[in-house]
């Protein structure tokens, strides 16, 4: 059943409280690709993530991580084997500076190249060079979206999972920082699994798509045949069919269902 | 004169306040835990310093002593988490609350059992010299607590602030959905919290028997100490130690220029007005979440 892909998740069973968040979802990120999961508010999107990065433990189901099962394992040992979370909501630590925030990122890591990579950060993110100093509770959102994407950059993972980074976001900041997600992925090889309901920014960097539904995969492709799509088109990006008011006497239906 | 001389032992006493409210915040902040047993585990402490160190027991060198009643201490507070309180994690504040009380009771009896009910005092090389300067008699003992709480201070600010495990420290309290994320052992730094809370405690415990003498109920200090958190603002580990060192202050002042008996209301007092003037304490670290 092994893809090869980087991250492979199999029939993934998890429960949000009492709530089964997730019924059994498969999905595969291969080394070095933007992998896109959408859906609206409630589909077990952060569930997805939270059990892949070990917080939430599933119920049935399998991840694995180049082929080796990862499920179940405590979060930080996750982390050094390369699976880096990056939580919805840009938790930051407020009161320490952006400086000791970055190097938390690499707190597994004992390896002597953590201050070039913290030159390497600041190379992507050159707004928090000016506030190195400053703690963390006092930047902007948009500076504290960098600061927690440029974090977990400092744990070298080889893959990011990124809860809706553009939450609450300007779409200006928004474009400026999935354009960055891009860029990281590209240069510098991290694959990239990324939660956002704003689908149209996210397929737009994406390589391929899932739609998650009430737990479950409901459509996937890759991300240019998933933004012609009508479905997608109708239901997550905002388009209409032709046509305006009065020709259209009917409600479309999801052809998934 | 008289003046600096009830400064010098208000700061004395202000000092172990602080120091036990020390490890009242730190516990609170790392595991969102109140743990009420703090001053029993600074009695516990120091009886065994007392146990280690004093002629009719072991016997041994005072600062050898010292330092087996910091390490024991740090032991009984890393196993207090590790034992007990990890199990109930996730559980109500009052159910921390109860149980802490209750381990403080069993810490009193134990040191009941072993040490007998009568006040002791610990041996020191300190007690009963005075230090005379500026035609001022001050207690060495008095001098020792202050300047051994200064030097703890300056070392806890350095591993706070410097050391790779402070810093995670502070950011697990300051954040712990985002410390386990970013791979730091959130659980372990619990039980390191809770050892370093015993240290604390362990060193609050020698101060203060090094002043006078203990006694197993001595623990109920720590209710004292704990107005002094609160007033400093619960979360906040310089804001303790200024409480304490209030709180401290206020007590000779008012035995001096107040009607006996109304001096021991004093810390209450003022706890109270803190709370209706300040609810967040006087050196609260509060920062609103950006959204």
């Amino acid at each position: 059943m092994s893809s090869g892909a980087l991250l492979e998740v199999r029939n993934l069973e998890s429960y949000y409280g009492p709530v089964m968040a997730l019924r059994g979802v498969s999905l595969d990120v291969p080394e070095g690709s933007v992998v896109t999961v959408l859906g609206a508010n409630g589909a077990g999107k952060t569930t997805l993530l939270r059990t892949i990065s070990g917080v939430l433990d599933p119920e049935k189901g399998s991840v694995a991580l180049a082929g080796e099962a990862i499920a179940g394992v405590d979060p930080d040992v996750i982390v050094t084997r390369g699976v880096v979370h990056v939580p919805e909501g840009r938790e930051v630590f407020p009161l320490l500076s952006v400086a000791s925030n970055l190097r938390l990122g690499a707190y597994t890591r004992s390896d002597d190249a953590i201050e070039d990579d913290l030159g390497l950060v600041l190379g992507y993110f050159p707004v928090l060079k000016e506030r190195l100093a400053q703690p963390a509770g006092t930047l902007s959102g948009g500076e504290q979206q960098m600061l927690v994407i440029g974090r977990a950059l400092m744990a070298r993972p080889r893959i990011m999972l990124l809860d809706e980074p553009s939450l609450g976001l300007s779409p200006r900041l928004v474009s400026a920082i999935l354009a960055t997600v891009r860029r990281l992925n590209r240069e510098q090889g991290v694959s990239m699994l990324l939660v956002e309901q704003n689908a149209r920014q996210a397929l737009d960097i994406a390589d391929y798509g899932y739609v998650l539904e009430l737990g479950r995969v409901v459509l996937d492709g890759p991300a240019d045949r998933l933004r012609q799509s009508a479905d997608i088109r109708e239901f997550y990006l905002g388009g209409q069919a032709a046509g305006g008011r009065g020709e259209r006497r009917w409600k479309r239906r999801k052809t998934w269902r | 004169m008289e003046i600096l001389q009830l400064t010098v032992s208000g700061l004395a006493n202000g000092c172990i306040y602080g120091l036990i409210a020390l490890g009242f915040v730190l516990i609170y902040k790392a595991t969102e835990q109140v743990n009420f047993a703090q001053g029993d585990m600074m009695m516990l402490g120091a009886f065994l310093a007392v146990g280690l160190g004093n002629a009719d027991w072991l016997g041994m060198p005072f600062l050898v002593a010292c330092a087996g009643a910091v390490a024991g201490m740090a032991a009984v507070g890393w196993s207090m988490e590790r034992l007990v309180l990890r199990r109930i994690f996730g559980q109500s504040q009052v159910t921390v609350v109860i149980l802490t009380i209750a381990l403080g009771f069993v810490l009193r009896f134990v040191a009941g059992l072993v040490w007998g009910h009568e006040p002791l005092s610990l041996e020191n090389p300190l007690a009963g010299s005075n230090a005379r300067f500026a035609g001022l008699v001050l207690g060495l003992d008095e001098v020792a607590v202050i300047v051994v709480t200064l030097l703890l201070t300056g070392l806890l600010f350095v591993f706070f602030n410097r050391s790779r495990l402070g810093i995670a420290m502070q950011a697990s309290s300051q954040n712990q959905l985002a410390a386990y994320y970013m791979g730091i052992p959130v659980r372990r730094i619990h039980g390191l919290t809770w050892a370093l809370a015993g240290a604390i405690a362990a060193i609050a415990g020698i101060l203060f028997a090094t002043k006078g003498s203990i006694d197993p109920s001595a623990g109920l200090l720590g209710i004292k100490a704990f107005a002094a958190a609160v007033i400093g603002g619960f979360g906040s580990l310089p804001g303790a130690l200024l409480g304490g060192l209030l709180v401290g202050l206020s007590e000779p002042f008012a035995a001096r220029f107040i009607a006996a008996g109304y001096s021991q209301i004093i810390p209450y007092a003022l706890l109270i007005v803190v709370l209706l003037l300040r609810p967040q304490g006087l050196f609260s670290q509060v920062m609103g979440k950006k959204v």
